[in-house]
């Protein structure tokens, strides 16, 4: 027989193990002050899912080259740009400069660092590195053409302009990422989570690391 | 008695506007109801297509009047050539994977109750959310395009296999603008998709109530969260390959195309391309989605299966584990569709275990389903009787798997009927069926009205006997060796078949005609149907405690607190045989202790 009991089972607020009821609200008066250090744990499922996604997309490239290059004997090696190299130095102090960001940002929320301009200057700094890396590869794709290597002139380079491309799209997403994380930063009062900083650094730097897996694979297989 | 504790805050404010609220919404349940009538137009298009076709087959010279109007060159006064019957039939096999089968249980219901049933007032990116849908409208205005374009849509199937799909114009009518238009949609759908599923999969491990562990979760919620984890690996790669295959055409890279390839009487200006990589690339996503459509449809019919028998499955975890399994099976199964591509036999044979040991998982779901039925009280009524009849497709469409995933039966049925059976049976129409379930059994929740009973009653018969008339002879034709994709059966060998296509044609007209009375109570109750209660099947999960139709934020402004595994039916209630999920009230379960 069921019974009616008086008092409900008593369920933790906050579980600490994934037991529902760890949910992230938003700062309910809009000011970055009361959001602190509060992570959202949907958005960082939501850009580890993102980059499940493109590991795919980039998993079945890869494969899709490797099949191809063994399908036929026509395929051309060719010498990468060397700008490719600089490019990759970029983005790679990108990712630097955005760790600095993260913390001056943080400092900002917690009261230790008062100027909002520091943090702001540093995610600009980012951006630039990053509009610098995309503006590279288009020089690594010219370099290509003065060169006579088209899309389609031979599969290895119809790969190169895939991958490069493919990736300075995701690229500019991130970009985009980082105009959003500076908007609500510089607003009069600023709507900035640190989760979404966060997650987009976790991006920013995915980018990063896919980008020296292409290198290497690039460099390896054309 | 329904406890309500942390105070919701809604992501977005109340829509104000039309556009707000009906176009452009960010509610998850609107979304949800605009990917179930997109699936719901997709269908009856899939649907006339179908009965066009089966006509050509039945009377190869019979005129349809009107189709001249769709295209002047494919059927001149209304006679289809042959190439136009493959045209047809490529845009009747997209249409129905794509935009029903993928569609309708996954983003439709998905949409609506997963949000609901987690116990959360809406998706954690109810932007992409609603992106997700508007690619997905975009991706079905540019398949549908294909049909106005001079030479219309394509004609490599559904699975638009190489060289056929890269060539171009030479290939045949319809293969230069249709089969980008085909590749641009697929991509389109693809990103929707992999939009919808990072909701999904974020909804349900970081939204949900307190309480709410795992294994409380409803199985519809586990189904629809296991599909995300296949559509998010298996779009993404579908989507590159659709890329590839646009560049080809496009660009004129050799991607799938071989060398010194000789179409029409012209060598083909391509080099070294590889005719199996599109294949590869295609059925590593091509066998998970036959899972895509049907592990949602899995998870509604144990949700209404259980609603309406008063008593759990024999095992819940069992159930989360096969289908589990399935995902992680569906992997590496692909094989089987190639088995005649001239892959080295012992491929063949590594491709073919797995394929039969995925039939393990299922197995174990149909013995669960079947043994939790015996003996149960089953009410019978329009969502239970499309349950049972899911279970009885599924059984009958995977048995003929068995044959299909053996190399050596495969090589003889290959691209024949007997493959069409197997496929329509156990994806198609078994999926259909349960999303005929989750329609009967969610619409009072969804508009606050019941749908006429005996009109669903009259549909699931109709459907039920047709179905089978349809596709159990399609394997027959199989194994006396007619072969699909011909636009008609004239050949000595085949002729005698005849009388059967033409018994299919009759049955697929009636089958069909049923779908109009479901449309016609779909429609009909929408507007006048009887109003429902909160709750008009007595079910335990979190949709059944909130209004019909939900508010805005779904709870009113409160989170529920969860206190019971989703299925606390026969546990003798104070006032009835089940205790709803968010009830304090303290049952002598033993399933609740966990």
């Amino acid at each position: 027989m069921a019974t009616t009991v008086h008092e409900p089972p008593k369920i933790e607020s906050r579980p600490t193990s994934h037991d529902g009821g760890w949910r992230d609200l938003p700062p309910p008066t809009g000011n970055l002050r009361c959001a602190v250090e509060d992570s959202s744990p949907a958005s960082r499922t939501g850009v580890w899912v993102g980059m499940a996604a493109i590991t795919m997309t980039f998993a079945a490239l890869t494969s899709a080259m490797v099949v191809r290059q063994g399908a036929s004997t026509d395929w051309r090696h060719f010498t990468l740009p060397p700008v490719l190299y600089f490019n990759t130095l970029v983005l790679l102090a990108s990712g630097g400069v955005l760790e600095v960001a993260r913390k001056r940002v943080a400092a900002f929320v917690r009261g230790v660092q008062r100027l909002r301009s520091v943090p702001l200057l540093w995610l600009c700094f980012t951006m630039g590195l990053g509009l610098l890396f995309v503006a590279g590869q288009y020089v690594a794709w010219l370099q290509l053409r003065s060169q006579g290597l088209y899309l389609a002139t031979n599969p290895s380079s119809s790969f190169f302009y895939l991958f490069t491309t493919i990736h300075a799209l995701h690229v500019l997403g991130g970009l985009a990422g980082l105009t959003l994380v500076i908007w609500r930063l510089s607003k009069p009062a600023p709507t900035l989570r640190m989760s979404t900083l966060n997650t987009v650094s976790y991006y920013w730097h995915f980018m990063g690391a896919l980008w020296l897996y292409l290198l290497l694979l690039l460099w390896m297989r054309i | 008695m329904h406890d309500m504790s942390a105070h919701a805050v809604h992501h977005h404010a109340p829509p104000t506007g039309f556009i707000r609220k009906y176009i452009f919404s960010l509610d998850h349940k609107v979304i949800g109801e605009q990917y179930y009538l997109l699936a719901l137009v997709a269908v009856y298009i899939g649907l006339v297509l179908s009965w066009i076709m089966r006509i050509h087959l039945a009377w190869p010279n019979a005129a349809i009047h009107g189709l001249q109007f769709l295209s002047k060159t494919g059927a001149p006064g209304g006679v289809m050539t042959p190439e136009y019957y493959l045209q047809l039939m490529t845009m009747h096999g997209t249409i129905m994977v794509f935009f029903v089968l993928t569609t309708a249980p996954f983003a439709g219901f998905g949409n609506y109750f997963l949000p609901i049933q987690v116990g959360a007032e809406d998706m954690p990116f109810p932007h992409i959310n609603m992106m997700s849908f508007w690619v997905t409208f975009v991706a079905f205005i540019v398949a549908v395009a294909a049909f106005f374009v001079p030479q219309g849509p394509p004609l490599s199937g559904w699975t638009a296999y190489a060289p056929l799909s890269a060539l171009g114009e030479v290939a045949g009518p319809g293969q230069g603008t249709g089969q980008v238009l085909w590749a641009v949609s697929i991509a389109i759908f693809c990103v929707g998709q992999l939009l919808g599923s990072l909701n999904f999969i974020s909804t349900t491990l970081d939204m949900r109530c307190q309480g709410m562990s795992l294994m409380r979760l409803p199985l519809s919620v586990w189904a629809w969260f296991i599909t995300s984890c296949i559509g998010l690996t298996a779009f993404a790669v579908l989507m590159p390959a659709c890329i590839l295959l646009i560049l080809d055409h496009v660009a004129g890279t050799s991607f799938f195309i071989p060398s010194n390839l000789v179409v029409n009487d012209q060598i083909q200006p391509h080099s070294g391309g590889s005719t199996l990589l599109w294949q590869h690339l295609f059925w590593f996503f091509g066998h998970p989605e036959v899972y895509i459509a049907i592990v949602p449809a899995m998870g509604v019919v144990s949700h209404v299966l259980i609603t309406n028998m008063r008593r759990p499955l024999l095992s819940h975890r069992v159930i989360i584990y096969s289908m589990l399994s399935i995902a992680f099976l569906s992997y590496m199964v692909y094989g089987h569709h190639m088995f005649v591509s001239g892959m080295n036999p012992f491929s063949s044979i590594a491709f073919s275990f797995p394929t039969l040991a995925i039939t393990i998982p299922a197995t174990i779901i149909v013995l669960i389903w079947i043994g939790s039925l015996y003996g149960s009280k089953l009410r019978i009524n329009s969502a239970s009787l499309f349950a049972l009849g899911f279970i009885s497709m599924f059984i009958s469409g995977g048995i003929s798997g068995f044959f299909l995933a053996q190399p050596s039966i495969d090589i003889m049925l290959h691209a024949t009927y007997f493959v069409v059976g197997h496929f329509h049976l156990v994806m198609a129409v078994a999926a259909l069926f349960g999303i005929f379930a989750g329609t009967y059994f969610w619409f009072p929740k969804v508009t606050g009205r019941m749908m006429n009973e005996t009109l669903g009653k009259i549909h699931f018969w109709v459907t039920f006997v047709g179905a089978y008339c349809i596709f159990m002879p399609f394997h027959y034709l199989g194994m006396a060796g007619n072969v699909r994709r011909y636009q008609a059966f004239v050949d000595d060998f085949m002729a005698p078949l005849m009388p059967v296509h033409k018994f299919i044609t009759i049955a697929a007209l009636i089958t069909g005609a049923a779908q109009l009375v479901f449309l016609y109570n779909l429609i009909h109750s929408r507007f006048w149907g009887k109003p429902a209660p909160q709750n008009p099947w007595e079910g335990t999960s979190l949709e059944w405690s909130i209004p019909s139709p939900p508010p805005f934020d779904n709870f009113g402004g409160k989170l529920p607190v969860v206190y019971h595994d989703p299925y606390q039916y026969g546990v003798e209630g104070e006032t009835s045989d089940f205790v709803m999920q968010d009830s304090p009230e303290q049952t002598n379960s033993a399933r609740d202790e966990r």
